[in-house]
């Protein structure tokens, strides 16, 4: 086989996710009514990239074959504090920031040690940090309200030159800075490794606890990234136990559509974030076709069990009976 | 600590205590532990009516549990109780507004839908072969999309049948409320099913390793289904238990009910990962988690203060003896 079939065979899932996201938003701008303008791109972008953070963190987990039932409520924890560091002059709010990224880098670190040494697993895990991340937005937040320093707010959800919407750009940079160092890094490559088969990586050598440790810290990071831009876009804190709930369950769906196997060791965060874009899209589609808003869930509900559903197709090519059990 | 004192003691231990499981052992002492805790901030903690109303509250946990760990044991787990909970709630509440022979269908048809969303589950896992993660939670945004668009997305106003009510709330003997016979006659179902029958042998199978379970030829597909089934089913019968004791169904009741219900299970000593574990390890769960919320809604713990202690205290509990052997 030449090189860029196998480029190919590897990209399949990304370019996958990307093919459904462009041919969802082209339907969904050909039907809005404003049709296909900045404005138009800049809300979709700001809600798309919220759901791409959070689907980042839970790709970097997914691949380890873990789960991270608790990026949602990372993000809402990053949120409520975020209402109250990111404020004053820009001394004080840069901060802020690097306050906020630092407790979502500690939220993720303490997810990784207790799953990783203290050998329990992912599913109950997190939903037991979870609860106490919840615990403390509530805490810091009962009551929704805060602000943010809106200099910066504006900054970030605006556009760039006036065409290319701001949060776009700031997605961009995070890929840059954090996913494709990773990805290319020796830890990146013992996460994918123990997540495809961590006997094997375990025999060859490969630092699969130190790669594992590295994914589940920087989805707390990511998921704090994406608490970050919450609080830009709402200029508050605010701690919805069914916000936080409804992320985590989104960000899966967002994975799936992505191509990444939820059994670990396939896929990539570029393909959970046209899955988050792709997801939101069709999720939106139904106010372009002016449906009842109460209809959402249940919609969004059936985009997410067909996702899961295709990947019973692979049932299809299993030659022996026994590979059902894995 | 060596390998014979410990022998050494065991062996001086009643029989029944020998054969016990130490995590089941450890939950019930720390159930002592948290009355006597409780016992030092208020007399009233040791008063048989306050331990009777302990006991009512969590046969609702109780009832959700016993289908929880009935999944867990297939290795398996069941994310759709939120829904299924309150699912089961509104269509028992729902259909006690259409007449009389409403009323007398309404707990089935309640419980007719839980079963419903568990089938979709099991077909999910067991035919499609679909994580059971993932597949719980997409029927949960499904049914939750469902009764939000019956409801109007508010509370429905159709309130619980004089069933219902009874059922929860009533006493048939004396002195022992209702859902406490509820629970009781549920949990001695369980545990004959798990140690007496066939099936209960393989769901331990199963969950031991379904590979070996087919090979000798029983068909664990079905009975991945059928205990999704029962799962479904009996967390849908929570939510009519908790409909009539609230005497209506709300929109996120069933919430409080996910983390506690899969708490109880692996405090209890069944292993999250399938094959292991007694129904009287998920009964102290349960008790322990029942406790553990009564205490601290007693010393007046705001929501937020409860979330964080709750989490810690299952991850310092599972630390203490759920956690996975060392890596080879």
């Amino acid at each position: 086989m030449k090189d860029w079939r196998y480029w190919l065979a590897e990209q399949r899932g990304t370019l996958l996710a990307l093919g459904i996201f462009i041919v969802m938003f082209i339907i969904y701008t050909s039907n809005h009514p404003a049709g296909f303008t900045a404005n138009v791109v800049q809300t979709a972008a700001n809600k798309g990239v919220l759901l791409a953070f959070v689907a980042m963190a839970q790709t970097l987990v997914v691949i380890t074959a873990g789960i991270d039932l608790s990026v949602g409520m990372i993000f809402l924890l990053t949120n409520c504090l975020a209402s109250w560091l990111v404020v004053g002059t820009p001394m004080q709010t840069t901060l802020g920031v690097i306050a906020v990224l630092a407790v979502g880098l500690l939220c993720g670190a303490i997810n990784g040690a207790i799953v990783i040494y203290g050998r329990l697993q992912p599913i109950v895990a997190t939903i037991a940090t979870g609860a106490v991340f919840y615990g403390i937005g509530l805490l810091l937040r009962p009551f929704p309200g805060g602000s943010v320093n809106e200099d910066l707010a504006d900054a970030m959800t605006g556009r760039v030159f006036d065409v290319v919407p701001a949060s776009l750009v700031a997605l961009f940079a995070i890929v840059l800075v954090i996913w494709v160092p990773f990805s290319r890094s020796v830890l990146g490559r013992a996460a994918y490794a123990a997540g495809s088969s961590e006997t094997a990586a375990y025999m060859s050598g490969v630092p699969i606890r130190r790669g594992k440790f590295a994914a589940y810290t920087l989805a707390g990071l990511l998921a704090a990234i994406g608490g970050l831009f919450l609080t830009f876009f709402t200029y508050t804190g605010d701690a919805a136990y069914a916000s936080g709930n409804a992320y985590t369950l989104f960000s899966i769906a967002a994975v799936v559509l992505g191509g990444v196997s939820l059994f670990g060791g396939k896929g990539s965060a570029i393909g959970a974030i046209f899955g988050a874009l792709a997801f939101r899209t069709i999720g939106d589609l139904l106010f372009v076709f002016d449906f009842d808003p109460l209809w959402q869930p249940l919609f969004q509900g059936v985009i997410l069990l067909i996702a899961v559903s295709l990947g019973a197709f692979a049932l299809f090519r299993v030659r022996n009976r026994l590979e059902w059990f894995l | 600590m060596s390998e014979t004192t410990l022998g050494g003691i065991a062996g001086r231990m009643p029989k029944f205590i020998r054969r016990a499981d130490p995590a089941v052992l450890t939950a019930f002492a720390c159930i002592v532990l948290l009355l006597f805790l409780g016992s030092l901030y208020s007399r009233s903690f040791l008063s048989p009516e306050y331990l009777l109303q302990q006991l009512k509250v969590a046969s609702f946990l109780g009832v959700i549990a016993t289908g929880m760990m009935l999944v867990i044991l297939l290795g398996q787990i069941d994310l759709s109780v939120p829904w299924s909970v309150a699912a089961g709630a509104m269509m028992a509440c729902a259909a006690a507004a259409y007449g009389p022979a409403g009323v007398v269908l309404a707990i089935p048809f309640g419980i007719f839908c839980g079963v419903l969303i568990g089938i979709v589950n099991g077909i999910g896992v067991a035919y499609l072969r679909i994580p059971s993660m993932i597949i719980t939670l997409a029927t949960n945004a499904v049914a939750q999309g469902l009764m939000v668009v019956y409801t109007g997305g508010f509370s429905p106003q159709d309130s619980a049948t004089g069933a219902m009510r009874y059922l929860a709330t009533g006493f048939a003997i004396p002195g022992v409320p209702n859902a406490v016979i509820i629970w009781a006659l549920i949990g001695a179902a369980m545990v004959f099913v798990l140690t007496r029958t066939g099936f209960g042998r393989t769901v331990y199978g199963i969950g031991n390793r379904e590979r070996a379970a087919y090979l000798s030829g029983i068909d664990t597909r079905r009975v991945v289904m059928i205990a999704f089934a029962v799962s479904g089913g009996l967390s849908a019968f929570g939510g009519v238990l908790l409909a009539g004791y609230a005497s209506k169904a709300a929109q996120s009741m069933g919430d409080a009910y996910l983390l506690p219900s899969i708490a109880a299970v692996v405090l209890g000593g069944t292993s999250i990962l399938g094959g292991r574990g007694s129904y009287l390890g998920t009964v102290a769960g349960v008790i322990l988690i029942t406790l553990l919320q009564s205490i601290l809604s007693v010393m007046q713990m705001p929501e937020a203060g409860r979330q964080i202690i709750y989490g810690v205290v299952i991850v310092a509990m599972l630390l203490l003896y759920g956690r996975a052997p060392a890596s080879r």
